[in-house]
């Protein structure tokens, strides 16, 4: 794609995640990132691909840095909809490394989907084999892309790339495309047992 | 004692208009002038003017005093200063009295050059529309083409909003602060009591109670006392006053209550301070605002030309211009792929919110305004 020239240039300082996602957007393209953290993926996406972006996000120390850096940012909690956002008024909606916090878990990708005209989802893999031989030895996964204690943890809907792969077919949803990464690099082989991080490009069927 | 971080010692100056204005009315008003005051320095390109528009009962004099003995400050002293979220190091600040009011622009209680005797209930009922037109005219005097920013809070967010509207290429970025595209039912319904309270107290005398030398008191010290209710919440109030008695229970009608006291407090000195005819016509701009009206009710038509990038920002527990209202702004601006950025802060202070230097609040509008580029940055 014509993209990657200009992001590898400028990939280094940013997550790989980013690099795969800015594959997935086009330039000059308007671009909605939802639960956004302060701004960094916008930001990135700004300066690659000059997006026309906004963030959505509920917390405050988020929203501000998110404004700080320069990126449009609208303050609402997700669980509510996206009741602010016309049908299919964004080009792309990206739900980064969020959807596993989420309880209503349809309810916002269907939203996605009313929204945008293609959708990003990604998410820690629940099956990776790190997480597989922490619940063997009998203790709940705790990893650099699951950071939390089971007492303290955000994420309410974890899921296997398989799981989700079911998700999709079960709600008519057409994957586009599919990556996962571990560690920076694309896996393969046995994603759903080698991906610590997968990533999707989904839209209505 | 001089904070470091204030405006400092200020003096309001007077703009003279000989030009007629047609208000939306269809009345002319054959000259007029406006009060205003200035902090900070307009720089050589004049690209670092922002204009603050004020609610029902603000005034010109937004920052510093008018003298060292000065014992309060102007009303939003706290956003305007050196350093402060509205820095006057960067920013040229233009507080203006609105046509109609009560504080040295053109009145009810100025003279009528027609009559030589107060205008009093002949002035005419002004509009939002007429205020931005005016304002317009104010930016033309101080050779400013375009407002690096509009700021406004409530009735002064519907100002900032108009501008955009109105004049897309005089105006850079709106704050537009908790506010509303229009008034609801409920919250005209307030302000028409608060109307009727004046407008039948028996000194009013159909508004030409000048000639008889008398206030109407006690009307204007009542739409006092319901705005207040309005403007703070149930949970304020009670953290506030609560049930707390001042000395005990008499059994009679006296402020036995905190929060009665506090609410004849603030009734008897607005009355005492405040033009009862400005009053009306404040409240009725209020309700007439509505800019979607020519547009079948289509915000998101009505905001088609905006091209201003705008800052909406709303308080949880404010229920007069309730969160849900900035949020139709926030849509129509989006539906329109306008810049826009929305902050819906936590507080529990009320419709007031917007005027208290709580700490995230400050910190959203020195974000938002520290972003604003500026031309030649040759202030002082």
């Amino acid at each position: 794609m014509q993209n990657n020239v200009k992001i590898t240039n400028i990939v280094g300082e940013f997550r790989q995640d980013f690099a795969i996602i800015a594959n997935w957007v086009k330039f000059g393209s308007k671009v909605l990132d939802l639960g956004c953290g302060d701004g960094e993926l916008l930001q990135f996406l700004r300066k690659s691909l000059e997006v026309k972006g906004y963030g959505v996000e509920k917390d405050d120390a988020n929203w501000l840095a998110c404004m700080k850096n320069g990126s449009n940012v609208i303050q609402m909690d997700l669980e509510d909809g996206l009741s602010g956002f016309e049908d299919q008024s964004f080009d792309t909606v990206i739900l980064s490394q969020t959807l596993q916090a989420m309880h209503n878990t349809e309810e916002i990708v269907q939203e996605m989907l009313r929204v945008g005209r293609e959708i990003i989802v990604t998410f820690p893999n629940f099956g990776y084999w790190r997480n597989r031989i922490q619940i063997t030895g009998g203790r709940m996964p705790v990893s650099k892309t699951l950071p939390y204690q089971w007492y303290d943890t955000p994420n309410v809907h974890l899921c296997t790339i398989n799981d989700f792969d079911q998700f999709c077919k079960n709600h008519k949803i057409t994957i586009l495309e599919r990556k996962v990464i571990t560690d920076g690099s694309e896996v393969g082989f046995m994603p759903n047992l080698f991906g610590n991080l997968a990533m999707y490009r989904l839209k209505t069927s | 004692m001089q904070e470091n971080n204030s405006v400092g010692i200020v003096a309001p100056q007077t703009a003279h208009f000989n030009k007629p204005l047609t208000l939306k009315s269809g009345v002319v008003l054959p000259q007029f002038d406006l009060v205003y005051e200035t902090y900070g320095a307009l720089n050589a390109d004049k690209s670092n003017a922002v204009l603050i528009c004020h609610a029902l009962s603000g005034t010109h004099h937004v920052a510093g005093k008018y003298n060292e003995n000065d014992k309060y400050p102007g009303w939003w002293d706290n956003l305007v200063g050196p350093n402060k979220p509205l820095d006057t190091n960067k920013f040229f600040v233009i507080g203006v009295n609105n046509l109609g009011g009560c504080h040295g622009s053109t009145g009810a209680t100025s003279i009528n050059p027609a009559t030589n005797k107060p205008w009093g209930s002949q002035f005419p009922v002004l509009t939002v529309e007429d205020w931005v037109a005016s304002q317009t005219l104010l930016a033309d005097y101080l050779g400013i083409q375009q407002l690096a920013a509009v700021v406004g809070g409530s009735l002064g967010g519907m100002q900032a909003l108009q501008w955009t509207i109105a004049y897309p290429d005089r105006v850079r970025h709106a704050l537009v602060i908790a506010s509303a595209p229009n008034l609801t039912a409920q919250n005209m319904a307030f302000n028409e009591v608060a109307r009727q309270a004046i407008i039948t107290d028996p000194e009013f005398h159909g508004g030409d109670y000048y000639a008889h030398g008398v206030v109407p008191r006690r009307g204007l010290r009542i739409a006092r006392m319901l705005g207040h209710i309005t403007y703070l919440s149930d949970d304020a109030m009670g953290a506030k006053f609560g049930r707390k008695l001042k000395d005990g229970v008499k059994y009679s009608f006296d402020a036995e209550f905190e929060m009665e006291s506090y609410l004849r407090y603030q009734g008897d000195k607005f009355a005492g301070e405040f033009d009862a005819n400005t009053y009306l016509r404040m409240t009725r701009a209020l309700d007439y605002y509505d800019p979607a009206l020519p547009f079948n009710n289509d915000l998101t038509m009505a905001l088609s030309n905006v091209k201003a990038q705008f800052l909406v920002v709303s308080f949880t527990s404010d229920w007069r211009f309730s969160p849900a209202r900035s949020r139709e702004i926030v849509k129509a601006l989006l539906d329109n792929e306008c810049t826009v950025s929305y902050a819906e802060v936590t507080a529990a202070h009320g419709h007031d919110a917007f005027l208290m230097p709580d700490a995230h609040y400050h910190n959203i509008l020195r974000a938002y305004l520290s972003n604003i580029e500026i031309g030649s940055d040759n202030a002082k």
